[in-house]
C-alpha cells in the first residue's frame, strides 16, 4: 500500500495539485497479515488550493482486507466512498479482523458508498498474458487499486506506467504484468457503471516556480549537503540505524559523488563519536538518531558543549518513552533536547515544521553550529520525516555564505589560545590538526578561560559556566524575528512549534474565514526563542500551545516569560487533526 | 623540497605540570612515545592523541601535539572520525585497561574489524587506578581489591587474544620498563598502515605494585619472557632451553631438547590466518608464567578510510561529481505558472 500511495502521490504532483500525505505502518516487520494490527495505510490529500495536513477524514477508502477497513473505517466521512477488495472479504479474513459478518453485505455499511471490486480475479485476469504466476499476478493488486483511483481521481497514469518500465527493467515480464495491472483497474472504472462519477481535483493555485515532492527525511540529507556546500566543507555523517531517522543514513550513503561520507557507527555512541572526531578535524560533522539514541548520546553532547565543536545533531521524534510507540509521531524531546544533559549544557534547538522546511533548517542549523562553535540540536518527528509535500524548488546561487575560517597562525604574542573568543559571538577558534604552530588540547575537564589548560579554579569554572551560556544566549540577535499571522487585534495566539504547522495553521485559516479573529505564530528557533517572543506573548489575552505532547514549550514559555499559556496537547501516536485544533480555538473564542 | 625533521622528546613535551603518582609506570610510557614522535619523521602538527578516562588518559596534556581528552571508553570512536577524515594524520588513543576493555569494549572491538588507520595503545596495570583500587577487567580471578574484597570472580579478558579475535591488522604488547622494545613495537605499529593495538604492561605502584614482577625481576624474567621475533622459532629461557610447539592446535612450552626442531613454531607475523597467534597469546593470562611479548601479528588488510575514499572517487567517476541542483530535482517536477 506504500508503494501505490506513493506513486499517487507523485502522480497527483506532476499533475501540479497540492498535497499532504501520511505513511502510517505498524513496527513489526511482518505483522501477521490479515490482522488489524498488521495494517499498513497510506494517508494522502490533494487539493487545488494550498493545503498544509494529509486531512482529518478521508473522502474514499481503499480497503484490500477486512483487517484495512475496521483499522480505518472511523476515519472515513459520513457518506464517503469505500473500495473493498472484495476477493479478499471471506470468513478467514473476515475472522481474522473481527468481523462476525461480511461487512461488504449485512448492511453496516449503509452510511457510506460502498464498491466493492473483485480486485484479486480481475487483475488475475488482467495480467494472464504477461506469462508471470498467479502469485506474483496478485502481487500487483495494489497496481490494480492505483489504477481504478486513478480513473476516479482523473489522474495520468503514464507517469506510473514510465516508473514501471524504469523499475523493472531488467524483469521485463514483472514489468508488463504491473502495467496491465494497473491499465486493468483504469478501465474497470471506466468500463463499470457502478462509479457514477469522477472526482476533478484542478491544478493548485501555487506560487510560481517549479516544485518537487519531497520528504522530511529526504529534504533533511539534502539541505545537510547544500550546507556543505555553502560552508566550503565535506559532509561527515556518523550515525547508527534507528527507527525514524535511518532514512538520512541511508540517502546520505547513496551520495558519495557528493563527496559525502557516512561512517554507519557499532552504536549511538560511536555515532556522535566519530562526528566530534571529524569536526574536530574540520568537517562540517553531522549525527543523527531518534529519542532512545538521543538518550545514549547525551553524554557526547555533553562533551561536544565542553569543548565547543561545531556539530549537527538531528533527533527525528518517535513516541515514547522507552521503545514507545517507534513508528508513531510525538513531539516528546523537546524538554530532554533542552536538558537533557549533565551539568549545564545549553546549545541551540531548531525544529522542522514541515518535510520542505527541514532542508533550510539543516542549512540553518549548521550555519549556528559553525559560526558559535557549538552543538546544536534539530528536531524533526516521525510525521515530517516520513510525510511529503510539494516543495518549491530553492534557488542555490542564493545560498548563505555560511563558511567560517579555521585558525592558522597564532592569537596572541606567538602563542595560540584555543579558548580566546570572538568578541561579538564569544565562539572559541577552530583550529584543526595539520596546523604548525597551532597545536593545542581539548578535553572534557573544565578549562581555563582564554588559555585553555585544565582548570579548577572556582571562579574560572563560574566563568566559563557563565560564558558558554551567554554565547547560546546571544544566539537571538542573530535569527530572524517572530513572525505574527493574522489578525493584529486578536485576543488570541496560537503558538506552535515543529510539525503542529499544518494543523495549526489550517484551523487558524478556517477559523478566521468564519469572521473569528486570531493570530498564530510558529517557532523554528526554542533555544535561544526569538528576541522578540516575550513581547509578543503580552499582546495577547490568551496564548494556546498545541503540542503533540503533555505541554513542553507551554512548560518552557510559563518558566521564561510568567506567561498564561494554555495547551493543547495529545500523546495519540497521531498528529493533530485540523478540527481538534479548531474545536479548542472555537472554545476559547466563544 | 624536503625539510629535514629534527626533532627531539623536548619538542612533544607541553608546558602541563605531569601529575601521575611518582613511580607510576606512565611516566616511562610517555617518554617513551615522546621519544618516538620525535624520531618518527613526521611533522609534528599531524599527531593527534586521543583518550578516554583514567590515569593513562591524562596522557593528551602531556603531549606537545593536537590531542583530546574525551570520554570514558569512547576514544576509539572519536579517533575513528577524526583518522577516517584526515588519512594524511597519525591519530594515536592512549587508553588503560579497564576504559579500552570495560566501558569501551564494544569500540575496541569495531575499531579493530574495521582497520581504521587508529594506533591503540593499552597500558595494561590490572586494575582501576584513577577510581582508586577496584578490580579491572584484566584482573586475575580471585583478586582482592576494595571492590572484590573476597576475591574477583570475573574472568578477565586477554587483550592481545580479543583483538586477534576481532581480526586486528597488527597486534603486539611490550612492557613499560623495557624502553628499547616499546620504542621497536611503536615503530612498527607506526609505519602499519592500519588499526594497530599495542598492549603495554604498565605498572601501578600504588594499587597494584609488581603485578609484572614475573616479567622484571632479575632473577625470573629471564624464564618468563617470550620474545617473539618474526621468521625466527619461538624459544625462551636464560639458555633457550624452553620451546613452545603446536599440539592439537593450542601452544605448549616444552624443554627445547625433548623436541625435533622441526617441530617447535617459527613465528610467522605475517600470517593470514591469525590462529596460531592466537594460540600463542593463549600461553598466558596476563603476566602470569611464560608470556610472549613482541609482534603477534601485522598483516595487509584494506584499510577503512581507503576504502571510503575509493567509493568517492568511483562514484564521482560513474556519476560525476554531484550536481545539487540535479539532485534536488531527481524524483521529477512540475512548474507552476
Amino acid at each position: 500500500m506504500q508503494l501505490a500511495g506513493t506513486r499517487f502521490t507523485s502522480d497527483s504532483a506532476l499533475f501540479g495539485n497540492d498535497l499532504a500525505t501520511f505513511p502510517n505502518f505498524p513496527a513489526e516487520i511482518r505483522a501477521p497479515a490479515g490482522t488489524v494490527a498488521g495494517v499498513s495505510s497510506f494517508q494522502v490529500q490533494i487539493a487545488d488550493f494550498d493545503i498544509l495536513t494529509p486531512g482529518d477524514e478521508a473522502d474514499v477508502l481503499v480497503a484490500m482486507n477486512p483487517a484495512a477497513l475496521k483499522a480505518h473505517l472511523k476515519g472515513v466521512k459520513p457518506g464517503g466512498m469505500i473500495i473493498a477488495n472484495a476477493d479478499a472479504f471471506e470468513p478467514r479474513n473476515l475472522k481474522k479482523a473481527g468481523f462476525e459478518s461480511n461487512p461488504l453485505e449485512d448492511g453496516s455499511l449503509d452510511g457510506y458508498r460502498v464498491f466493492a471490486v473483485p480486485m484479486e480475479r480481475l487483475t488475475k485476469a488482467a495480467v494472464a498474458d504477461t506469462g508471470v504466476s498467479s502469485r506474483d499476478a496478485l502481487r500487483s493488486k495494489n497496481l490494480f487499486a492505483l489504477g481504478l483511483l486513478g480513473w476516479i481521481f482523473t489522474r495520468p497514469i503514464d507517469p506510473t506506467i514510465d516508473w514501471l518500465k524504469k523499475k523493472f527493467a531488467s524483469r521485463p515480464e514483472v514489468a508488463a504484468a504491473n502495467i496491465a495491472s494497473l491499465k486493468g483497474g483504469y478501465n474497470y472504472g471506466e468500463n463499470t457503471a457502478a462509479f457514477k462519477h469522477t472526482f476533478h481535483v484542478r491544478k493548485a493555485a501555487l506560487e510560481p516556480g517549479e516544485y518537487t515532492n519531497v520528504t522530511g527525511n529526504t529534504a533533511l540529507s539534502w539541505g545537510l549537503i547544500a550546507a556543505a556546500k555553502a560552508a566550503g566543507l565535506r559532509l561527515f555523517y556518523g550515525s547508527y540505524p534507528i527507527t525514524p531517522a535511518s532514512d538520512i543514513l541511508q540517502e546520505l550513503a547513496k551520495r558519495r559523488n557528493f563527496d559525502v561520507m557516512t561512517f554507519q557507527a557499532e552504536d549511538e555512541i560511536a555515532g556522535i563519536g566519530s562526528a566530534i572526531g571529524a569536526a574536530f578535524s574540520g568537517h562540517l560533522a553531522a549525527t543523527g538518531t531518534s529519542g532512545p539514541g538521543l538518550a545514549l548520546k547525551s553524554e557526547s553532547v555533553s562533551l561536544a558543549v565542553s569543548i565547543e565543536l561545531p556539530l549537527v545533531i538531528i533527533d527525528v521524534q518517535r513516541a515514547g518513552p522507552s521503545t514507545g510507540l517507534p513508528t508513531k509521531v510525538e513531539q516528546t524531546d523537546l524538554l530532554f533536547a533542552m536538558y537533557g544533559r549533565h551539568g549545564e549544557a545549553p546549545l541551540p534547538i531548531l525544529a522542522a515544521k514541515s518535510p520542505s522546511d527541514a532542508f533550510d533548517t539543516a542549512i540553518e542549523a549548521a550555519r549556528l553550529a559553525l559560526k558559535y562553535m557549538t552543538p546544536v540540536i534539530l528536531l524533526s518527528d516521525n510525521y515530517i520525516a516520513n510525510g511529503s509535500e510539494p516543495w518549491l524548488l530553492p534557488d542555490l546561487d542564493s545560498l548563505p555564505d555560511i563558511s567560517v575560517p579555521f585558525a592558522v597562525e597564532p592569537n596572541a604574542d606567538g602563542r595560540f589560545l584555543p579558548y580566546l573568543r570572538d568578541e561579538k559571538t564569544l565562539a572559541r577558534p577552530w583550529a584543526i590538526p595539520g596546523t604548525p604552530g597551532l597545536e593545542h588540547r581539548v578535553g572534557g575537564l573544565e578549562k581555563q578561560e582564554v588559555i585553555g589548560n585544565v582548570s579548577y579554579d572556582p571562579a574560572n569554572h563560574q566563568l566559563m559556566t557563565d560564558i558558554r551560556a551567554w554565547k547560546i544566549r546571544g544566539i537571538a540577535n542573530d535569527i530572524p524575528s517572530l513572525e505574527v499571522e493574522g489578525d493584529e487585534d486578536a485576543d488570541l495566539l496560537v503558538l506552535g512549534w515543529g510539525s503542529t504547522y499544518g494543523p495549526i495553521m489550517g484551523a487558524v485559516r478556517r477559523v478566521r474565514k468564519d469572521g473569528l479573529k486570531a493570530a498564530t505564530a510558529h517557532l523554528r528557533y526554542l533555544n535561544p526563542f526569538p528576541a522578540n517572543l516575550g513581547d509578543i506573548l503580552l499582546k495577547y489575552r490568551t496564548i494556546l500551545v498545541p503540542e503533540v505532547n503533555s505541554g513542553q514549550l507551554r512548560h518552557l514559555l510559563r518558566a521564561e516569560y510568567l506567561v498564561p499559556a494554555v495547551g493543547l496537547n495529545q500523546v495519540t501516536g497521531f498528529p493533530f487533526k485540523v478540527s481538534t485544533v479548531e474545536k479548542k480555538i472555537r472554545e476559547i473564542l466563544a | 623540497m624536503t625539510e629535514t625533521l629534527t626533532y627531539t622528546r623536548k619538542d612533544f613535551q607541553s608546558d602541563q605540570e605531569v601529575k601521575w603518582c611518582p613511580g607510576c609506570g606512565d611516566f616511562t610510557i610517555l617518554a617513551s612515545i615522546q621519544s618516538f614522535f620525535a624520531e618518527a619523521g613526521l611533522p609534528k602538527e599531524n599527531f593527534v592523541v586521543i583518550s578516554g578516562i583514567g590515569c593513562s588518559s591524562r596522557f593528551p596534556y602531556y603531549m606537545n601535539t593536537y590531542g583530546m581528552h574525551t570520554i570514558h571508553g569512547r576514544a576509539p570512536a572519536i579517533a575513528s572520525g577524526i583518522a577516517i577524515t584526515r588519512p594524511e594524520l597519525s591519530v594515536w588513543v592512549t587508553t588503560g585497561d579497564g576504559d579500552a576493555l570495560s566501558i569501551g569494549g564494544n569500540h575496541f572491538i569495531h575499531l579493530m574489524r574495521r582497520n581504521v588507520n587508529v594506533k591503540l595503545v593499552l597500558f595494561n596495570n590490572q586494575i582501576y587506578g584513577l577510581t582508586k583500587g577496584q578490580y579491572s577487567p584484566t584482573s586475575e580471578v580471585g583478586k582482592i581489591t576494595k571492590s572484590s574484597p573476597m576475591g574477583s570472580i570475573d574472568r578477565p579478558f586477554n587483550p592481545v587474544s580479543l583483538a586477534l579475535g576481532a581480526e586486528a591488522s597488527f597486534v603486539a604488547r611490550t612492557i613499560d620498563m623495557d624502553r628499547k622494545h616499546t620504542m621497536e613495537i611503536l615503530r612498527a605499529a607506526y609505519e602499519h598502515r592500519g588499526t594497530a593495538l599495542i598492549e603495554i604492561y604498565q605498572n601501578c605502584n600504588v594499587f597494584n605494585n609488581h603485578a609484572f614482577l614475573e616479567l622484571t625481576g632479575k632473577q625470573i624474567r629471564d624464564e618468563n619472557r617470550i620474545n617473539l621475533e618474526h621468521g625466527k622459532p619461538v624459544v625462551f629461557g636464560p639458555e633457550g632451553e624452553h620451546a613452545v610447539i603446536l599440539e592439537n592446535g593450542a601452544a605448549k612450552v616444552v624443554p627445547t631438547a625433548s623436541v625435533d626442531p622441526s617441530q617447535i613454531v617459527v613465528h610467522d607475523a605475517h600470517a593470514v590466518n591469525p590462529s596460531v597467534a592466537f594460540a600463542l597469546s593463549r600461553l598466558s593470562h596476563g603476566p602470569h608464567g611464560p608470556t610472549p611479548l613482541g609482534i603477534f601479528r601485522s598483516v595487509e588488510r584494506p584499510v577503512y578510510e581507503d576504502v571510503l575514499q575509493q567509493q568517492i572517487d568511483t562514484a564521482q567517476e560513474k556519476k560525476g561529481v554531484g550536481d545539487l541542483d540535479e539532485l534536488l530535482r531527481s524524483a521529477g517536477t512540475w512548474t507552476v505558472e
